[in-house]
Parts: C-alpha cells; structure tokens; sequence
C-alpha cells in the first residue's frame, strides 16, 4: 500500500471509530433524525461542522489547504438531493454509514451497499444523458457562502456558530 | 447533560466534535503528506468499485465510459477510508459490546414485519436510488454533510436541505404510519 492508502486506513478507522461512539450509524438513528423524533445524528453532525468550520477556514486563510467547493449545479444538486432523500429514507443509511454499521453488526447493511454499488455503475451509463440535460440546465459553478453573500466568512461563522449552539440548548429543553 | 449516553455511547456532541478535530487534522495531513488537499467523503468510492467489479466481467465497457475515466477507477485514499469505517466501528463497537448481529431493524420491523427478504428488497433499491442521487448532487452526507459544510459551500447547504427535507417526507410516507 501506498501513503495514500493508508493515510485513508489510519482516518477511516478513527473516522468509523467517532460515528460508532457518537451512535449515529444505525438505522433506527437515521431514520429516527428523518422523522425527528431523534436528534443524536444532527448534534453530532452539526458538533463535527461547528469545529472543522473554524480550522478548515483559518488553515485555507493562511493557505496552508486549499478549498474544493462542489460545483452549485442546480439540477444536479436540487434533483440529486432530492434523489439522494428518498433513497435514504428507504435505505436507513447513508454510504459512509452504511460501511459503518456492517462493522458493528448491522448484516442488513450489506444489501445497501449492494445496492449502492449497483446504483453507482448505473449512474456510470446515465452520465451521458445526464451531462447534456439535467447537468446543463444551470451551473453556478464552486462557490462558497462568503463569495455568494459578499461577505467576509469570519462573519458568517459566528452566526453560524450561535445559531447552532442556540439550536443545540433547545434540543436539551426539549430532551430530544 | 451526561458525557455516556443511556445506551453507553459517547455524548453526541463531545463525539461530534471530535470528528470536526479528524477532519481539520485530515485536511492538513492530506495536503503535506499526498500533495493535494482531500476532504472526508464516501460516496466515489461506490463508483470505484463498481467499476472494479465490472471491468472483471466487462473491461471494455469501463474503459470506454466516460464517468469511470472521469473518476478514475483505483483504490485510492478515499477508497481506504472508507474499508477504514467498517474496521473501525468493529474496533470500537466489540471493545463496548455494542457489536450486535441485526438483520431487520426495529422502526423497519414495526412497519414492514420482521422479514429479512423485505428488508433486503428496500435496503437494495433505496441504495440504487440514492446513489444516483449522490452522484448527481455530487456528494453524499459526509462530502456535502460534513467536508462542504465545514467551507461553506453553497451546494452543500442546498445539498443537506434537500437531503433531510426529502427524507423527512418520505420517513414520515414510509415508516408514519404507527398506532403511538
């Protein structure tokens, strides 16, 4: 194995590690979050963004990283999203999750990640079509929140992080 | 509010944020060590290896399409993270005895009964679909979820609006219909 390759081990493994601790990967989690009846999985991963916003942010400020925004197609994101949702709620994973909960038992998840692989090579024979319909309907292209708005991101994310924190103090009150 | 949870899990938010401390120190590791910043991600590798499976039983037909040339078909460091997530659930799920052999989970099994049969037909389909989905939107929970919120990008957050808002909808179709 290449650095690359086990790079993507060592994280893995502390990435899998985090989502098992934190119980986000099983089903009834998920799909508890959809029909918000249990908040576990937005805490952890509104948690994970609050923190990696800020030193992804300053570490890109001193360009010591680069950014790699996904491209703000319209169709693309709108109906894929869309897609992706109905998808997930049926499934009760997600694809990194998926993975996720075969390690900690969960055998069911291998008819998902079947699927997923299935669903991948025939969106490989779709790609043509796609790329001259619904991928060129409207492009925005790899922008972020502070170039969209026109302001600095380091007013953003204090916004960002009171609202959540106070988004946070409410799931307590209400012990969801 | 308690640093284990009923079940003996970590606090959400303290595992959360652990996760936000990974993902600074992956983004860092990537670009010194590989040249090239990677962001946490999961659902390219699904194209990975469906085009690893099929060029086994037809090598022509991936070598000349188009999206797997465009994705590169290799194992790459994404691909390794995300063999790394099973590998570390079962770490951390045997060390706390919460590795649990399930094949129905329980919502599923209060609405659909408790055969494996059905929930492998809705398990499959639903990752067909969201799939493509993915692939389409270019990203899944942890691409546009974590790594796209994390620098505000703006198809991220329309990303996870559609991705919860529609799932929301269809749980609610889906699994709604209890007596309680």
């Amino acid at each position: 194995m290449n650095t690359g390759q086990w790079l993507g081990l060592v994280t893995g493994v502390l990435f899998g590690f985090l989502l098992q601790k934190g119980r986000v990967l099983r089903f009834d989690k998920q799909v508890g979050a959809m029909l918000l009846k249990d908040m576990t999985i937005f805490k952890f991963m509104l948690s994970s963004i609050l923190v990696g916003m800020v030193g992804i942010l300053l570490l890109s400020n001193f360009e010591i990283v680069t950014l790699s925004h996904k491209p703000m197609n319209v169709g693309a994101v709108l109906l894929g999203g869309a897609l992706f949702g109905v998808g997930w709620a049926v499934m009760g994973f997600c694809p990194g999750t998926s993975l996720g909960a075969l390690g900690e038992g969960r055998w069911h998840a291998v008819f998902a990640i079947m699927g997923m692989v299935a669903g991948a090579a025939l969106y490989a024979e779709l790609y043509p079509v796609l790329k001259s319909t619904v991928l060129a309907w409207k492009d925005f292209g790899k922008i972020g929140l502070p170039e969209a708005m026109g302001i600095s991101q380091w007013v953003i994310v204090p916004f960002f992080w009171v609202g959540i924190i106070a988004l946070f103090f409410w799931f307590e009150k209400k012990r969801v | 509010m308690k640093w284990k949870t009923a079940d003996g899990g970590w606090n959400p938010y303290l595992a959360g944020a652990l996760l936000g401390l990974l993902a600074i120190v992956s983004v860092f590791a990537t670009t010194q060590l590989l040249g090239k910043t990677s962001y946490l991600g999961a659902s390219t590798t699904f194209v990975r290896a469906a085009g690893i499976l099929e060029r086994t039983i037809a090598p022509d037909r991936v070598a000349t399409n188009e999206y797997y040339t465009e994705t590169k078909v290799r194992v790459d460091w994404q691909f390794m993270l995300v063999i790394g997530i099973v590998l570390g659930a079962f770490i951390s799920s045997t060390a706390d005895k919460s590795f649990k052999l399930e094949g129905v989970p329980p919502t599923w099994e209060e609405r659909f009964g408790p055969s494996v049969g059905k929930r492998a037909v809705g398990a499959f389909v639903g990752g067909i679909i969201a799939m493509v989905g993915a692939r389409l939107a270019d990203g899944c929970p942890s691409g546009h979820g974590l790594s796209g919120m994390m620098q505000l990008s703006v198809s991220s957050f329309v990303a996870l609006v559609m991705f919860f808002g529609v799932g929301a909808l269809v749980a609610r179709i889906v699994y709604g219909r209890r007596v309680s």
